[in-house]
């Protein structure tokens, strides 16, 4: 009889070159073709009724799956060690099919208030047109997430490292908080990367990404996922009917009684994707699956670069503050130990002593590093979010997520570490005149 | 025999190895997980034959349907038990009865007393899983619905 051990499962690095990514079945090519087609061709009538009654597996059409984006979807879903994963247009898209899933219009869910200011964005404005309610909480007293629950609430969402701030969130109190009220926990993910950190070890539920960011690496395709762990019966919670209940448009067929564990990621292709149409494009999955195979160097070298620029500037003189949390300063440092143990992001903010026309000096001055608003780059990216990607909240809103007048926002990238603090150097002595 | 986890060598032998099933449980009502199952291995090659007391009609997908494991004529190489777990050990002896090879039990489907007992017969038990899952998850085609198979090969990919 075979030996029925399972054998050991493969390392980080080794899923980022090889998961989802077997040589092509029909030419042997090696690296990951890009399937540039909207439609594939059935082999008879029957083929066809048996992909439009999702009874057997292929591809039918590029709104829903495609050849390219099913291997970033596999890499991806293994590299945070989930069950399945669907790949989308953006990090927003994935939002918002994440929570399609689940809500229904007068739901609810609890997120924490220190997000990318899109988010909250999404999450307070367009949401809203849907009938989805969020409230948002200091993710710093975990029990607050408790006591924003209503009986319409659903989820309670988090960023595990949370863009610009720095905040590390307490995943597993928050996650425990999550599950004694029947919510799933959602964790976005994209500003650890799962290289830095691993929510679904500490309790979560989903994950959702920008792939747009570290995962692709590059700065050069758009993207976003949303990954499941597996590990929700849906069945358990009459909260979540759209998995269990018969779904009209496939003739009364129940997910996850037909799917099981897989029922998430099916739904989410065949329902999601289907009426949402927040298509990931083949040549941005593409450049994603060629960036994700360096992920784990990429990332040592960001962390390495980020902390040394981040000791730097707590030493300056027009500095006032760093919210860095691997400096021993940090109020996150023993969070970040614990959820965190390669190293903190290299999206950082810090405060300048001159407050917001210091901050428009310094993002003007700088030679080397990339005023834009984006992060996850290998090139160093600078952003004024006051004045830029936080410009539509109030006052109030830029201060609790974190983007207050004086605050600059680092992405560092992976160049030479002294060539971007002495560009810092010299645009922080003009910014002081 | 650890049935909390399969290898793939273990799971890919035995997809390999039989040709004829029987899936006791099998519905005549197409959008049933087991009238998938048995649509999907027969697009693999697999004969399939349906068992089911309470059948309606006398075919499922060109198949005769049979009223028990014993009144099936012809020889069975795996017995796919679509049955609730409490009623796994009548089917298991009636697998060994007949001389199948292999008892592969569903998703949810699982009853430790009936796996020793077949594996004392000889019989190669797997439990808690799908056929047509984890046939696809070995040849590749479930990462095509973007689900992690956990398949880490430079090969091109076959069962």
């Amino acid at each position: 009889m075979a030996d029925a051990r399972k054998p050991a499962a493969p390392g980080f690095e080794t899923l980022a070159v090889h998961a989802g990514a077997s040589p092509d079945p029909a030419t042997g090519a090696r690296s990951t073709p890009i399937y540039q087609t909207t439609a594939y061709v059935f082999d008879d009538v029957d083929h066809a009724a048996s992909l439009f009654n999702l009874q057997t597996y292929g591809y039918l059409y590029s709104r829903l799956t495609n050849p390219t984006v099913s291997v970033l979807e596999e890499r991806v879903a293994a590299l945070e060690g989930g069950r399945g994963a669907i790949c989308v247009a953006s990090g927003h898209a994935a939002q918002v099919l994440a929570f399609f899933t689940f809500m229904e219009p007068g739901d609810h869910f609890v997120a924490a208030n220190k997000l990318y200011g899109g988010s909250i964005t999404q999450f307070g404005r367009s949401f809203k047109k849907f009938g989805w309610e969020a409230t948002l909480v200091d993710p710093d007293e975990p029990e607050n997430f408790r006591r924003a629950i209503t009986p319409r609430t659903k989820a309670i969402f988090v960023e595990s490292l949370a863009n610009p701030s720095g905040v590390v969130v307490d995943l597993e109190r928050v996650a425990r908080i999550a599950h004694d009220a029947g919510l799933l926990f959602i964790v976005d993910n994209t500003m650890a990367s799962p290289y830095l950190c691993r929510p679904f070890e500490w309790g979560a539920d989903l994950i959702v990404h920008s792939t747009t960011k570290f995962l692709s690496g590059h700065g050069n395709a758009m993207g976003g996922a949303v990954i499941d762990s597996g590990k929700v019966d849906w069945a358990k919670n009459p909260k979540f009917k759209s998995l269990t209940e018969p779904e009209p448009a496939y003739h009364g067929l129940r997910f996850y009684e037909t799917f099981g564990d897989l029922a998430f990621t099916v739904h989410g292709h065949a329902v999601g994707l289907r009426d949402l149409g927040a298509t990931m494009a083949p040549v941005n999955a593409f450049l994603t699956i060629t960036g994700i195979e360096t992920l784990a160097l990429r990332m040592e070298r960001h962390v390495a670069n980020a902390l040394a620029v981040a000791r730097y500037l707590e030493r300056h003189p027009a500095v006032a503050w760093v919210s860095h949390a691997g400096l021993a300063s940090s109020p996150y440092h023993g969070l970040a130990k614990k959820y965190l143990p390669k190293g903190t992001g290299p999206v950082f903010t810090f405060g300048l002593k001159d407050g917001y026309d210091a901050g428009v000096k310094l993002v003007e001055g700088v030679n080397l590093f990339s005023h834009l608003a984006n992060v996850g780059d290998t090139r160093s990216l600078i952003l004024h979010p006051a004045s830029t990607t936080h410009r539509q909240l109030t006052a109030e809103q830029q201060a609790a997520a974190g983007a207050g007048p004086e605050v600059v926002r680092l992405s560092i990238g992976i160049e030479s570490v002294a060539d971007l603090i002495a560009d810092l150097d010299q645009a922080l002595a003009s910014a002081g005149h | 025999m650890n049935h909390d986890a399969y290898s793939d060598d273990y799971l890919r032998g035995i997809l390999r190895r039989v040709r004829t099933i029987a899936i006791v449980g099998a519905s005549e009502n197409w959008n049933r997980p087991s009238y998938f199952a048995m649509k999907y291995l027969q697009t693999k090659g697999y004969r399939v034959i349906p068992v089911n007391p309470g059948a309606s009609v006398p075919e499922i997908l060109r198949e005769k349907v049979y009223k028990s494991l014993a009144e099936i004529p012809d020889a069975i190489d795996m017995v796919d038990i679509f049955r609730r777990s409490e009623e796994a050990a009548a089917i298991v002896d009636a697998a060994i009865a007949k001389g199948a090879k292999v008892v592969w039990m569903q998703i949810g489907v699982r009853d430790d007393a009936a796996a020793r007992k077949a594996e004392a017969a000889g019989l190669e038990v797997v439990m808690n899983r799908c056929p047509k899952i984890e046939y696809s998850r070995l040849c590749g085609e479930l990462g095509w619905s973007g689900v992690n198979t956990g398949i880490i090969s430079a090969k091109r990919r076959r069962l």
